[in-house]
């Protein structure tokens, strides 16, 4: 595939496989060694890259693990490397993480940069806990994190910022260029990119050859030694994005959306209340920022915490292939350990939402080793209507417990009609503990998930009691 | 010009061995290992991963010229396994191919068969077989039958866990022919010395045909101290047999498998204590689990005799210890040495006797806290009274009692939150306890332009002992750090280097570079009378880049004086050599003073617990610790808060898992869990103990690197007591790491684990 990118400051036009990743195209094509390899598996944070995209007008930077990014996806996007943010001196950031000495064996430094860098590119308004939680996905084994919070906690109590905010783009980037965070060819990146000769861009049809990557974010964990010899197809693409609310009242929600871009949608908060906190407990920022929605129910893991989330919401898939479109309940979509209903040449083009309604409550639940990146021990949502005390409709759905995220569905039935009471959710609990059958893994061993289990089912009622309360309050 | 490390490292322009460009024509390897714990090679085919494309080579033990050894202190271990292995992830064969992905997928191509034997993962069960490692370890005083007349006593079973050293940079090895007969490694080592020693084994070259360098390592943490010659061993190999250079990287999955972790341990312990709470007998049986080979196990069991009793006084004391060998990958150093897993078993005794005589435990921990002049059951005799004074100041300074009652309110406030509070004293000596170790070497050179260039033993790793060794110099020679530059660490310029390990590179290294600035500025001093024509040698002195005669500048600079010593032929170099004086041990009679001097502190740990998740969150690590008169406080900080949070990692959510037939469950970041910045105590507070003894360490600087580990076992303890503020009738458990799960399980699921025998 012929690649036509801006890396740091530099127009290039390569041809290379397209399904390369972007880590090794960076150390090993360009020789540039400031990024760094850790793991290969988005879980340490050393390769850390920006992508420049535009997004609706403006060119917007996201921090990504370059060793799950095929460079199918740095395509006429700017790619910044630790190099691509030096400037004459340190930068400002760079400066504080040497006076606060936040650097030890410095492996992982180049990637924190980075990731600092890319949240004043992308914050709304600085928050010291938000830019904190934005650093999730960079690991550092030295353990120096509190200076790493000092080099932070000062760099945001020193921006200035003005107040009417950081407006368009241009603004934002020429503050970030005089307050030297940022070297001056940034300024120029949107008219260069524009520049950029576009390629014909593939035939639809070789969607559905078998190197089909969305995010990757997974696929390259499981896979990266097939794909990065061999060219891809892209699902990012701008076709199968976007989260609309259709007139029947549910909502469309993209294929290749990413997490991301369901935490920043006001929409999205309005179906599922708190989306952005739960989101939190979904991976980390640069994984948020290519895992696609579809890409995670497809992967089929049974403790996807999306697959989770849409279970209890009632989703269903908008299912697509050269003859037309079915929908079905994401409910009926999962099969069997990695199998689901998707036959050859099918793809899911959207997610739909059943509509809204202020009458549901929501909760979500999440326990694993570490509580940000990692994957669960068990994760459980909620989704459950309360009229008078009686439950009127309810979706209780759990991961890590079967081969398959789990909708429980004789929970679901023993609960609905019934009035809310203390007993009710132990008997609920001895009810979904009849429905799961957990195995011992490097995430929990069978008696600790069952466990989990009724602790979480309890904490959903508490939480729900809690929410019943206040809404009692308001009334 | 600012030589300092970490300005380099944030514009990523630091240097690592994987960064080099590498000579053309060079190779890459991957090593085939072991697929089982334990088998008979009955048969390996080769041919169709040399068949492939891009393959160049396939290598096995048979291509070994010289002896196929690298046991470093015991040689027990061939570098690639022959007829039989005792491990997965053992070396067995080596694929030499034109890239580094060729060489990994060429590795799929190759046959095994062998057949199985019998496994062992478990040290308490290698240990009835008969299977240990070296002699059983007792160190022992008093009168072991001080037991019978103990108020109390209790005992129990204390297990922890191994850990990852995950440093960022997996191994990494580059070995390039140099001529006929040599060979130059560039690797990510703790000690050059042991791979070069390494390399002229296998290919029964002299060590003076090996050149081993070290730029700098992303991460070591112990890993990289006996571990990092293997593959420099193997690359080294494969250049001696093809005459190209060869780069050797291990992918982070291989690293996780074939490397050896902190040991684990399982240990039986007794402890006696009279009605005030004194504690006047302990007893422990330490197993250790060393894994397949020796490596350094021996030491590390040693080092955990030595802290036994942490930072206490006991009278009566009998501890043994045993290496016992496993089918898993040999365990080796690990920041703290063997001192975490045995400071974990004494203040598990101290925490179980407090709880069965319900009085809390910082009690018998200050009642027990060792003074100057007693002495460790090795006989060493504290010198200090620096435990006490951490221990004391700690509690005082940080409202110890105010935190318990406002624990106690929030506690009584909050159904499912519970905070719990621990002390934690830490007592850890510095010296390799092998004493002969304990030596070092700086080669300092002035160039003719003023700029200076220091040669060490010492590797950085991130500790930023570089750093302190450029402010070592600058101090002595009168002159900005900004002028020196500390170079690689090779072979050829210093020789016979002892590795970068136990804390002392500071130490060692920065009291080498002393002596050797000293000579070089007392040749400048001599030289300057005669230069200037006036005086004698002590009416000279260079302060701040300036000759001062009688105090006062003479319009004389550094650049000066050095290219006028040059023109007069006065040697601008100077090599020295430092061994810590006073140190020995007695391996009969087990007693002696290994260490120049302990380092001391005391944490108070707080934690917030979710008993109904089993979830919970490091509130706060607030510490008292002795460091001496640091030469770079912040690089002393990076050390504490970095030492306390891995070691928080160990004792929490770091969790290596095997299965029974020795295969590692958590081979991968996604399954082995280490601290986030998310993770991390919300706050650390750390103070430097103020009254200090100036003529330990250098400079009166004390070492840093391995003691603030140790803080971190508070967490364990911390946690034990948000438990039982939620269960008050809990029988706890003492067994790390207490991951969610074991939390979880211990508050609903709770089997008896400790009996009362007194």
């Amino acid at each position: 595939m012929k690649i036509h990118t801006i890396v740091n400051s530099t127009p290039l036009s390569l041809i290379l496989p397209s399904g390369m990743t972007t880590l090794d195209f960076i150390r090993d094509t360009l020789g540039l060694k400031g990024t760094k390899e850790g793991c290969r598996e988005g879980d340490c944070g050393t390769c850390m890259v920006l992508v420049g995209n535009p997004e609706n007008g403006q060119l917007r930077y996201r921090i990504m693990n370059s060793c799950l990014l095929p460079v199918a996806d740095i395509d006429q996007s700017h790619l910044v490397t630790i190099e691509g943010l030096n400037m004459e001196g340190l930068s400002a950031i760079q400066r504080l993480f040497v006076s606060e000495g936040a650097a030890q064996c410095g492996f992982c430094t180049p990637g924190f940069i980075v990731s600092v860098t890319g949240y004043l590119l992308s914050c709304q308004k600085p928050h010291y806990s938000e830019a904190l939680a934005f650093l999730s996905g960079n690991i550092c084994r030295c353990t120096g994190y509190k200076a790493i919070e000092r080099a932070l906690e000062k760099m945001l109590n020193q921006l200035d910022i003005p107040e009417s905010g950081w407006g368009q783009f241009n603004q934002r980037i020429g503050w970030l260029i005089q307050n030297q965070i940022l070297p001056e060819y940034f300024l120029h990146i949107p008219t260069r990119l524009a520049e950029l000769p576009t390629v014909q861009k593939t035939q639809k049809a070789e969607y559905y050859s078998l190197y089909s990557v969305a995010g990757g974010t997974d696929l390259y964990v499981q896979r990266g030694e097939d794909l990065e010899e061999k060219e891809i197809d892209r699902v990012t693409g701008n076709d199968m994005k976007g989260i609309t609310e259709l007139d029947d009242g549910r909502c469309s929600i993209g294929a290749a959306t990413t997490i991301s871009e369901l935490t920043e949608s006001e929409v999205i908060g309005r179906f599922i209340p708190h989306f952005a906190d739960y989101a939190g407990l979904i991976a980390c920022t640069s994984i948020r920022n290519r895992a696609t929605i579809a890409g995670n129910i497809v992967n089929a893991s049974p403790i996807g915490d999306m697959s989770i989330i849409l279970l209890a919401m009632n989703a269903s898939l908008l299912i697509e292939d050269n003859e037309g479109q079915r929908e079905t309940g994401l409910l009926h979509f999962f099969k069997g350990y990695k199998q689901f209903d998707l036959s050859d040449g099918e793809r899911i083009k959207a997610i739909i939402l059943p509509s809204g309604n202020c009458d549901w409550f929501f909760n979500f639940e999440k326990v694993s080793k570490r509580t940000h990146l990692d994957i669960a021990s068990v994760n459980s949502a909620i989704h459950i209507k309360v009229v008078g005390n009686f439950i009127v409709e309810v979706f209780v759905s759990v991961g890590g417990v079967a081969p398959i995220p789990l909708m429980l569905h004789a929970t679901n039935r023993y609960l609905k009609g019934r009035e809310l009471t203390p007993e009710l959710v132990d008997g609920a609990i001895s009810t979904a503990l009849s429905e799961i059958s957990p195995i011992s893994d490097a995430r929990g061993s069978t008696e600790y998930k069952r466990l989990l289990l009724k602790q979480l089912i309890r904490v959903h009622f508490e939480r729900l009691s809690e929410f019943l309360t206040q809404k009692i309050a308001i009334r | 010009m600012n030589n300092k490390d970490t300005g380099l490292h944030v514009q990523g322009q630091s240097v690592f061995t994987g960064d080099l460009n590498l000579p053309e024509h060079s190779l890459f390897a991957a090593v085939f290992t072991a697929p089982y714990a334990h088998g008979k090679i009955t048969q390996i085919d080769y041919r169709d991963a040399e068949k492939m494309d891009g393959v160049v080579r396939v290598l096995t033990a048979r291509d070994i010229p010289g002896i196929n050894q690298i046991g470093n202190v015991v040689a027990d271990e061939p570098l690639l396994a022959e007829e039989e292995f005792t491990y997965i992830g053992q070396p067995i064969a080596l694929v030499l191919a034109e890239s580094h992905k060729i060489a990994q997928k060429a590795l799929a191509q190759i046959q095994i068969s062998y057949e199985k034997l019998p496994v062992i993962t478990d040290p308490r069960e290698a240990y009835q077989k008969g299977n240990i490692i070296g002699e059983e370890r007792v160190f022992s005083c008093g009168d072991i039958l001080a037991q019978n007349e103990c108020a109390f006593l209790f005992e129990g079973r204390v297990d922890s866990g191994a850990q990852e050293h995950l440093y960022l940079e997996t191994q990494v090895a580059i070995a390039i022919p140099v001529e006929k007969g040599k060979i130059k490694i560039v690797c990510s080592s703790q000690s050059p010395t042991a791979v070069q020693h390494a390399v002229a084994v296998v290919l029964g070259l002299s060590e003076n045909c090996v050149e081993s360098e070290v730029l700098r390592l992303g991460g070591g943490f112990g890993g990289k101290e006996s571990q990092a010659s293997t593959w420099a061993a193997l690359a080294a190999l494969g250049a001696f047999r093809t005459n190209r250079a060869v780069k050797l990287t291990l992918p982070r999955k291989t690293d996780l498998i074939v490397t050896g972790k902190r040991h684990p341990y399982s240990s039986d312990f007794r402890i006696g204590l009279d009605k005030n709470l004194k504690i006047i007998y302990f007893e422990v049986m330490y197993y250790q689990n060393a894994g397949a080979y020796t490596d350094l196990s021996g030491s590390v069991l040693e080092r955990t005799l030595f802290h036994a009793t942490n930072s206490y006084f006991i009278p009566n004391v009998k501890v043994k210890a045993v290496s016992c060998r496993t089918n898993l990958a040999p365990n080796t150093a690990f920041r703290g040495f063997g001192g975490p897993q045995a400071m974990f078993v004494i203040e598990s005794a101290i925490y179980e006797a407090a709880r069965q005589l319900q009085a809390p435990a910082y009690r018998i921990q200050q009642a027990n806290i060792i003074a100057a002049g007693q002495r460790f059951p090795y006989g060493m005799k504290m010198q200090e009274n620096n435990a006490k004074a951490c221990f004391d100041e700690t509690l005082r300074k940080y409202d110890f009692e105010k935190k318990l009652q406002e624990a106690k309110g929030f506690n009584a406030q909050n159904k499912f939150l519970k905070k719990g509070i621990s002390v934690m004293p830490v007592c850890f000596g510095i010296s390799f306890t092998t004493t002969f170790l304990n030596q070092a070497s700086s080669l300092v050179h002035i160039y003719t332009d003023g700029s200076i260039g220091i040669s060490t033993g010492a590797v950085e790793m991130g500790q930023g002992v570089n750093e302190k060794i450029r402010k070592i110099a600058a101090l002595t020679l009168g002159v900005s750090v900004d002028r020196i530059r500390t170079e690689t660490t090779n072979t050829t310029r210093i020789a016979n280097i002892s590795p970068t390990a136990a804390s002392t590179g500071t130490d060692l290294n920065g009291n080498a570079t002393l002596l050797a600035c000293q000579e070089i500025k007392n040749r400048l001093l001599c030289f300057l009378p005669t230069f200037t024509g006036q005086g004698s040698e002590s009416d000279y002195a260079i302060v701040e880049e300036q000759v001062l005669y009688q105090k006062q500048a003479i319009g004389l600079d550094w650049n000066q004086l050095v290219i006028n010593a040059y023109l007069s032929r006065i040697s601008l170099s100077s090599h020295a050599f430092y061994a810590t004086p006073g140190i020995s041990f007695d391996l009969k009679s087990e007693k002696g003073s290994p260490f120049a001097y302990h380092v001391c502190g005391t944490a108070i740990i707080q934690v917030t617990a979710d008993c109904q998740k089993g979830t919970y969150v490091i509130d706060s690590v607030e510490v008292i610790h002795d460091t001496g008169a640091s030469i770079d406080p912040t690089i002393d900080m990076g050390q504490m808060e970095g030492g306390i949070v891995q070691g928080i990692g160990w004792i929490t959510m770091e969790e290596v898992l095997h299965s029974k037939d020795g295969r590692l469950i958590t081979n991968t970041l996604s399954t082995y869990k280490i601290p986030d910045i998310l993770f991390s105590p919300k706050k650390i507070s750390v103070h430097f103990l103020e009254a200090f003894d100036p003529s330990k360490g250098v400079l009166g600087a004390k070492a840093t690197g391995e003691p603030p580990l140790m803080y971190g076992i508070g967490v364990y303890f911390a946690l034990l007591n948000a438990a039982r503020a939620f269960r008050p009738e809990l029988i706890v458990p003492y067994s790390a790491p207490m991951t969610h799960e074991k939390f979880l399980m211990m508050l609903y699921d709770n089997p008896s684990c400790v009996s009362n025998v007194g």
